[in-house]
């Protein structure tokens, strides 16, 4: 009894489980907003590009589209394997 | 000049016919002339929920397609003066819907109406686009749950790009929450999102709080927008909702757990 009362009370409650998961999720899908609809495309076949010589992961590669004055510039992060 | 507010939330289920019709009885209750649109184009519901479904001989795609004129599909609500409804079509698809022909009915009924609701279908295809694209203001209804959470913020990306407003960059479409179904004991026990988490997550202004009630299926099961059950506490969180979209100022009510009597506990049955 006492055993099933110290687990309980070390459960995490689950709506804050809840809110730390939206903020994640949310946050992601704010940072594609208004970016254009051949971007995950575009963001794949870079990968697999770039997997034709070396091999990395799928979130290894980062990319984001700036949007300035008059002219967008597209940002590409790609972590390399050491060696 | 009337006021176009789509009532609208990405998922099912949440309550987006449930808030269309209780907020449209209460503006109309409140003495606005109003009308409320069905736009989930093959699969109709408002009209069930507003309890004129035997009563529906034209629909929005008749009167868009050219076949009926916009006073004969008009329905004129039983119980409140100044509240019409305009149901979807049950029969066709959804490309029958057009941004031309919804354009000309909404601007037909603009000089007659004080507010036009636009019941939106669920997801984010073309009868939802077209049902927030005219919008002036949104009421994204919310459940305090994550998918729901999730969708609701994804509508607001739409808003924020795929409407008139936003496309023509006239002012953005005023955008309010509508947090519905909730439950203040399972806040409390730490097993439902709080109303201060869903605010934060989404950060739009909080138009709205209606408890999870049995009011609710009580009034859908009669065909009576539960706005008219006034006794009921989902019918007086939908009368604050109107009054703040209305501008006024009115206090939360119904976000704490209501502690009963113990007469109440020993003879009431469920909450009313």
């Amino acid at each position: 009894m006492k055993l099933l009362e110290f687990l309980k009370r070390e459960r995490k409650k689950s709506a804050s489980v809840a809110k730390e998961r939206l903020q994640i999720i949310v946050a992601h899908q704010r940072s594609q907003r208004g970016q254009p609809d051949y971007m995950p495309m575009l963001e794949r076949e870079l990968l697999e590009v770039i997997r034709r010589y070396v091999h990395v992961d799928d979130n290894a590669i980062q990319i984001s589209l700036d949007r300035e004055d008059n002219c967008s510039v597209l940002e590409l992060n790609v972590t390399l394997p050491k060696g | 000049m009337a006021k176009i507010i789509v009532v609208t939330s990405g998922k099912g289920g949440v309550g987006k016919t449930t808030s269309a019709a209780a907020i449209s009885t209460g503006l109309a209750l409140r003495g606005k002339k109003t009308v409320v649109i069905d736009f989930d184009v093959g699969l109709r519901n408002l009209d069930l929920i507003m309890g004129c479904e035997r009563r529906v001989v034209y629909d929005l795609v008749n009167v868009i397609q050219g076949e009926a004129g916009l006073n004969q599909a008009l329905i004129r609500d039983k119980r409140v003066e100044n509240l019409f409804i305009l149901p979807a079509s049950q029969t066709r698809d959804k490309d029958a819907l057009t941004k031309e022909g919804v354009a000309e009915v909404l601007e037909q009924l603009k000089s007659d109406f004080d507010y036009i609701l636009c019941d939106s279908p669920a997801g984010i295809e073309r009868g939802a686009q077209l049902a927030m694209y005219f919008a002036d203001e949104a009421v994204v209804v919310t459940n305090p749950e994550v998918s729901s959470v999730r969708d609701s913020d994804r509508i607001l990306g739409l808003l924020g790009s795929k409407t008139q407003r936003a496309e023509q960059s006239l002012d953005p479409v005023k955008e309010h929450l509508l947090i519905t179904r909730y439950n203040p004991s399972r806040v409390t026990s730490g097993d439902m999102l709080t109303l201060e988490d869903i605010r934060e997550i989404l950060a739009i202004n909080l138009l709205g709080l209606i408890p999870e009630s049995e009011a609710v299926l009580r009034a859908s099961n009669q065909g009576v927008p539960v706005t008219h059950d006034a006794a009921s506490d989902a019918g007086q969180a939908y009368a604050d909702t109107v009054a703040r979209l209305l501008g006024e100022e009115v206090p939360l009510r119904f976000h704490e757990v209501q502690r009963k009597s113990l007469l109440g506990r020993m003879f009431g049955g469920g909450r009313r």
